[in-house]
């Protein structure tokens, strides 16, 4: 923006100013709104290009992967993070478990007309930092207002691009009956801190949000050298879910040993008083890992050294199964099904 | 988890399959209710029939508060929504269940109608608070378990004056279900459906406590041993009513004994008696009309009742034809035996309204148990 135009406007009043319809016409109040909190705390050399597009560098080789993915928690301030951090984790783990190097992100805003800009800069500055940390920049933007009553505060999009070297790339449709199953960490943990901050359900220790960018988990795991078929983060419908939806892209079964499931205690605790089960409860911070059963060892000492590891297990092993079905044998020495999640356990989770 | 992981320790559980094994005759087959859908989910969710012999079987029960309501009654909930305008309030498990004309309240809702998923008849009430420009109806459903609940709403309501709430009352009462089962000809006449005895209801019998269960045992010579919903508990109860059988006994037993006694719990049953009355009759899913089987809203609190503050007739529908719910719901079948089960009629789709509630016998087999039926 030049400095006429800035001496134009007053700036914008960040503590008790909230997002009007001009916000997203196109004008200047929503060029001022670009510059004072968007590109303030995003800014990088790409978006400071000012173009209705990102001009960037292209990869030398490898192939792009590309994924997108629309953020609508309630509440947008949750214990361990809030929608603007989960929305750059969210989609850079989408890029990551296809075994792919992120790069950029775009980042689509539609905000509610009265929305306190106090909350939006806090989400953005919170984005920022995320980014930063992730070594990702977003590089790329769009804001939209919709009127009071149309929207909940605010929706944020976004959209990343890595690059995967070829032969390095990974799909759910590699799982192989004899492979070993693991997870990276705890179960439940985000989906059980948005029920209870939702809830206000007061715990003697608060559920904290596992949100968290993985491509550095990955790296580490890949570096091992270990054989890895799949790599999925299991988002919304929990591990269950994932799991079954590998199960069905590989065309292959699934049995799983309860026992070996980590829970952190107070989840546990939070789903039986609220008759949920952390099998289907939503991670922001997990990846599920399917390897060759010979490197199982050498890919849980991986992933157990990196500090998003650390509660890392193996769970269990695929099988041969016409039916794709993922069993498990419970705790309680019987069997049964883990099935896919039916209808809508928690909804607006990330 | 303290005080949980202790009746579902695996090591217990072999210790007791074991014991059941031994105890149970090579020479007779056993067939014991679970009533409750509580129990129900417990024996598939934690694979309790794979610890099982043989020749013991478990029978699953009425007990799902949502499995056994009607689709009328449902249908009224609906048209209270879509017709009359009101914000109607309602347990999650009941958004699910199929109604006429191909709706269900989640897509009455979608349709526009103003839906709540509520946690408890409390949060209804706080509802009604908060927007008193709106008519506010709780559709209360269950067993007594739910039915105390929603006596406090409803005294609540009245302390507070509230002019825009009222109760759709559909609770009903487990000995009628009981009763209904140890009455139908399948048991008493034809003996089609052979019933050594019962699991008998765990949070339901916190309130009315085991006396009423008293009846069965000696009218009826079926034993019936009160469970909590724990996998261990089952398991325990399954070996107490082996050994009723095998001794030519039939009493009620306790084994939920750190939470039930004889009389239950006094004060929730006096609630439950200031706020509502039998009903002369009133229709289940499954079980058709039953006499004195459920309640409704005393006179005294009549400006709390939807049915007399809205026009709702009461329309009895019938299931869908191949629908067999009615008959599982009586242990005359098994969801397995239903020729739509798992095809037409999915946890996503379902026809009937045991494949609704996780304590449904269709969903709790298709959910958990289903590899069985091709291996």
């Amino acid at each position: 923006m030049t400095e006429t135009r800035k001496n134009y406007t007053r700036p914008l009043d960040i503590k008790h100013g909230q997002v009007d319809m001009a916000h997203g016409a196109g004008g200047r109040a929503m060029a001022q709104l670009i510059e004072e909190l968007f590109a303030k705390h995003l800014g990088n050399e790409y978006l400071a290009q000012g173009d209705d597009g990102a001009l960037l560098p292209a990869p030398g080789e490898g192939r792009l992967v590309m994924a997108t993915d629309s953020h609508v928690v309630s509440p947008l301030f949750f214990p361990g993070g809030d929608i603007g951090c989960l929305s750059v984790h969210g989609t850079i783990n989408d890029v990551a478990v296809m075994g792919a190097k992120p790069l950029y992100l775009s980042a689509g805003f539609i905000l509610e007309e009265g929305f306190k800009l106090a909350d939006l800069a806090r989400i953005v500055q919170s984005m920022a930092a995320a980014a930063k940390e992730a070594g990702v920049p977003v590089v790329t933007g769009d804001t939209k207002v919709v009127e009071r009553g149309k929207g909940d505060g605010v929706f944020i999009t976004t959209t990343g691009v890595g690059v995967v070297a070829s032969g390095d790339e990974l799909s759910g449709r590699a799982a192989q009956p004899g492979d070993v199953i693991l997870v990276s960490g705890t179960l439940g943990d985000h989906g059980m801190a948005i029920m209870a901050e939702r809830e206000s359900l007061g715990f003697e220790s608060p559920i904290v949000s596992d949100t968290a960018a993985l491509h550095g988990l990955i790296a580490a795991m890949r570096a091992s050298g270990a054989e890895i078929h799949v790599l999925r983060d299991p988002t919304r419908g929990g591990l269950a879910t994932t799991l079954n939806e590998i199960a069905q892209q590989s065309g292959v079964g699934m049995m799983l040993q309860e026992k070996a499931l980590p829970v952190k205690p107070a989840v546990s605790a939070a789903c039986e008083f609220l008759g949920l089960d952390p099998l289907y409860v939503a991670n922001e911070g997990k990846l599920v890992a399917i390897c060759a059963a010979r490197d199982a060892d050498t890919l849980l000492s991986a992933m157990r050294a990196h500090p998003q590891g650390a509660a890392a297990a193996i769970i269990g092993s695929v099988q041969a199964d016409p039916h794709h079905f993922v069993q498990m044998t419970t705790g309680f020495g019987g069997k049964r099904i883990v099935d896919w999640l039916s209808g809508e356990q928690l909804p607006r989770i990330c | 988890m303290k005080y949980i992981d202790e009746f579902r320790d695996g090591d217990v559980a072999l210790g007791l399959a074991e014991a059941i094994r031994r105890e149970a005759r090579a020479d007779r087959r056993y067939h014991f209710m679970e009533f409750c859908g509580g129990h129900t989910h417990a024996i598939s969710r934690y694979g309790v029939s794979d610890l099982l012999p043989d020749n013991v079987r478990m029978i699953h029960g009425p007990g799902c508060p949502v499995c056994v309501l009607p689709i009328g009654r449902v249908d009224q909930a609906i048209r209270l929504a879509l017709e009359q305008g009101v914000t109607l309030c309602t347990y999650g498990d009941c958004l699910r269940v199929p109604a006429s004309g191909g709706l269900s309240l989640l897509k009455a809702k979608a349709r526009g109608g103003d839906i709540r998923m509520v946690y408890s008849s409390a949060d209804a009430v706080t509802l009604a608070q908060k927007n008193p420009d709106k008519q506010v109806v709780f559709f209360a459903i269950g067993f007594e378990t739910t039915t105390p609940p929603t006596a406090v709403a409803i005294k609540q309501a009245a302390a507070l004056g509230l002019k825009n709430f009222s109760v759709l009352c559909c609770h009903v009462l487990t000995p009628s279900a009981i009763s209904s089962i140890l009455e139908s000809p399948e048991v008493r006449q034809w003996g089609t459906v052979p019933l050594d005895g019962f699991i008998g209801p765990a949070h339901v019998s916190t309130i009315i406590g085991s006396r009423p269960y008293e009846f069965f045992a000696e009218e009826y010579r079926k034993p019936v041993v009160i469970a909590g919903f724990e996998p261990l508990d089952v398991m325990q109860a399954i070996r107490m009513l082996i050994r009723q059988v095998n001794e030519g006994r039939a009493e009620v037993e306790n084994e939920f004994s750190r939470a039930v006694d004889r009389n239950g719990n006094l004060k929730a049953q006096q609630l439950v008696g200031e706020v509502f009355e039998m009903r002369k009759q009133f229709e289940w899913r499954g079980l058709n009309v039953l006499p004195y089987s459920a309640l409704r809203i005393r006179r005294q609190f009549a400006e709390f009742d939807a049915e007399k503050r809205f026009p709702l007739g009461y329309q009895s529908v019938p299931d869908h034809k191949a629908c067999e719910c009615g008959a599982i719901l009586r242990g005359v079948k098994r969801p397995q035996d239903c020729k739509i089960f798992g095809t037409v009629c999915t946890p996503e789709n379902p026809v009937g309204s045991c494949m609704v509630s996780s304590e449904g016998a269709c969903a709790a087999h298709y959910t958990y148990g289903r590899y069985k039926d091709v291996a």
